[in-house]
């Protein structure tokens, strides 16, 4: 039998917490299992509902960005260049809209139960991930279809897939802590995805971006995100801008840093306030 | 066994209430839009009253749930929190299960902790009672092995084999707690929290809780047990914690503070009659030995004392030996038509004598009713009064005496003989 030991002190639970997050690794899993289940539950609106928003979004913008305001695209078929940016832009959306919630949705949980709570918003990245790999799967159809091979560097797709995790989580650390502090703050959620998929370089390929601007657009850490998304399916032809990506990668740190320490911080308070 | 397995010293939690309650007293969650009026009208006040003192931090007030609790509780205890609504017993669950921190002081667990403050806590209505289990269990703190270890017992003691793969949301509510309880029933840890669960379910049911509870606490496990069922707490618990107002009143064996508790909660309804009017003065039991013992099959003898302005043609007095539950054993009736009282004006002394008291040892009240039957009104009532102790005997029996083993006693006399060789 193993020892258990533990203290409980005013002001210092937070030591334990990384070992906790261990400890309690076999329970996130549990719950990011759950979500999925009942997400895909009524299996036929569930996966349609990931293939459908992508492609949808993917044809409005290939026909308003790509045949109405005719903006380049290097040669490659506009639509595979939106889609490499819906992408990780996808993975992004769901793991926020999802996630940000998550806290007040399962509010009987907090109350009722410890465990560490960055659980919660979490589990919505490991859904987003499955969405992720059906809407992968999408790409290589559209592929097939323009006849397009994708380039060798296809290959660093998993560490790309990390980058976009990293502000995907950082965000849904900030919007769930800020939702259970301030409940009309799930209303600003919707906007902000919204708004961020206009300022992210997701319709258009950032090159048409003048370059004296493009450090500062960079500012958002979806661009250098979806930059190398592009980079890494096309290959040379949207060459990645480098200081802008490097840019783009510190944020998101940034980010997801500040977004783990600020949930630790009000974390404390969860049970006493939702 | 005997070691101490929880250590809580100087235990305070405290709340912050005041200006974010609504008109209910309920709590209501910080709005942003609220949060950037307050401040706008902050800067505002402080543009057009520069000197006044910003209100703000006045209106909130400190609220301590929990106040300087020490305790040591040793292995194996089971103990049982009792006291009334906001006493702070489901803040001291939550603090020992971690959900939420405590203020000031330390708690040292020398175990592993799992809290069972609601039954199905995280039960999904959409999935099927086998995910639940497993999901429930997860979140209990059982790892999938032991999960899948005790599947197939959890599913035989919450009786749902038919329905394993029907979503929760189409069981019946008993169903429902059945299985919730079940899973919780099999976790292992060394120290189990359980909050008020039992409230649910049927009486078989609960029984079947209260049994698992029991063969737990007889492995050794530590249990605190909040309820405000003092039947359940007497049954499953050695000791007993009285909380009032966030400090422990009393730490003792737990018939002595259930006993306590109920005796300082009932009111002792001296309804103030005017004393024009006809009542009853004073109510005695003239038997007692040692302030409150009625030794064990002894005489009992009850005195009460009524007052009347005026005759009364057909009195009645009536009284009710209760235990701590509130459950009558013995009820005992006088009409003024068998023997005359009250029929005229003044003070009457009504006696009322059992030759031998077969209550079994225990604690007792007495309710008195006191009416004029003729227009069936009752005139005055004097509830859980005289609190009394049936003492156990002190000739040991071959056996031990038990506490609750019965309400009532009777001699009896055996005879054995031997009836056949095989």
């Amino acid at each position: 039998m193993k020892e258990y030991h533990l203290t409980i002190e005013a002001g210092k639970l937070h030591q334990r917490y990384l070992k906790d997050l261990w400890v309690y690794r076999e329970l996130f899993l549990f719950l990011a299992w759950r979500d999925i289940l009942i997400r895909y539950k009524r299996t036929i609106i569930g996966i349609a509902w990931s293939v459908i928003r992508p492609l949808l979004t993917m044809l409005v913008f290939t026909v308003v960005f790509g045949k109405i305001a005719k903006l380049p695209s290097n040669g490659v078929p506009y639509a595979i260049m939106v889609y490499c940016a819906m992408l990780p832009w996808q993975l992004l959306a769901n793991t926020v809209s999802e996630g940000g919630n998550a806290l007040i949705n399962n509010n009987s949980l907090v109350s009722k139960v410890y465990f560490p709570r960055i659980i919660i918003p979490t589990t919505s990245l490991i859904v987003s991930l499955i969405d992720f790999g059906i809407s992968m799967s999408l790409l290589g159809l559209l592929m097939l279809w323009y006849q397009f091979f994708p380039s060798w560097t296809i290959i660093f797709m998993p560490i790309f897939l990390i980058l976009t995790c990293v502000p995907a989580l950082g965000l849904v650390y900030w919007i769930s802590g800020l939702n259970v502090k301030y409940r009309d703050f799930r209303y600003v959620v919707p906007f902000i995805v919204q708004f961020g998929l206009y300022i992210s370089p997701v319709g258009f390929s950032s090159s048409v971006i003048p370059d004296k601007w493009r450090l500062i657009y960079s500012l958002n850490p979806m661009v250098g995100v979806i930059d190398g998304f592009r980079w890494m399916v096309i290959g040379g032809g949207s060459n990645i801008f480098l200081s802008g990506f490097l840019l783009s990668l510190g944020l998101s740190m940034l980010l997801f840093l500040s977004g783990f320490l600020f949930f630790r911080k009000i974390e404390r308070e969860f049970a006493d306030f939702i | 066994m005997g070691n101490t397995i929880i250590k809580i010293e100087n235990l305070s939690k405290k709340y912050i209430i005041g200006h974010d309650r609504d008109a209910q007293g309920a709590f209501q969650y910080h709005s942003l839009r609220d949060n950037l009026m307050h401040h706008a009208r902050g800067i505002y006040q402080r543009l057009r009253h520069p000197l006044q003192v910003n209100r703000e931090n006045t209106e909130l007030e400190e609220f301590w749930a929990l106040k300087d609790i020490n305790l040591e509780i040793k292995q194996g205890d089971r103990i049982g929190i009792i006291g009334r609504n906001g006493a702070g017993k489901s803040t001291l669950l939550k603090i020992l299960s971690r959900i939420t921190e405590p203020t000031t002081g330390k708690i040292t667990i020398a175990g592993r902790v799992a809290s069972l403050l609601e039954v199905g806590t995280g039960f999904h209505p959409e999935l099927n009672g086998r995910e639940n289990i497993y999901l429930n269990g997860a979140i209990l703190g059982m790892t999938r092995l032991e999960i899948k270890k005790k599947f197939d017992e959890i599913v035989a003691f919450a009786e749902v084999e038919k329905f394993l793969d029907t979503p929760v949301k189409r069981y019946s509510s008993g169903m429902y707690v059945r299985l919730a309880f079940a899973v919780a029933a099999h976790l292992e840890p060394e120290i189990l929290l359980v909050d008020e669960v039992l409230a649910v379910g049927d009486a078989q049911f609960q029984k079947k809780c209260l049994g698992k509870m029991e063969d737990m606490s007889g492995e050794g496990r530590t249990v605190f047990f909040v309820s405000h069922n003092m039947l359940n707490i007497r049954q499953l618990c050695n000791q007993g914690i009285l909380l009032n107002s966030g400090e422990i009143v009393l730490n003792s064996d737990v018939s002595t503070v259930v006993d306590n508790y109920l005796y300082s909660s009932l009111p002792t309804n001296r309804n103030d009659k005017n004393s024009s009017q006809a009542h009853i003065k004073d109510v005695k039991i003239l038997s007692l030995v040692n302030n409150n013992f009625q030794p064990f099959l002894s005489r009992f003898k009850l005195s009460i004392t009524l007052y009347t302005p005026h005759g009364i043609s057909n009195a009645a007095i009536s009284y009710q030996i209760i235990d701590s539950s509130g459950k009558t054993l013995i009820y005992n009736l006088l009409h003024s038509s068998e023997q005359e009282f009250c029929h005229i004006p003044g003070e009457f002394t009504v006696e009322s004598v059992i030759p031998v008291l077969h209550l079994y040892p225990n604690s007792y009240f007495i309710n008195v009713f006191f009416a004029n039957s003729d227009i069936r009104v009752r005139l005055d009532k004097l509830l859980n009064c005289c609190h009394f102790t049936v003492p156990f005997p002190e000739e040991t029996r071959t056996y031990y005496w038990r506490k609750d083993d019965a309400v009532y006693i009777e001699k009896n006399k055996w005879s054995c003989r031997h009836v056949s060789q095989k």
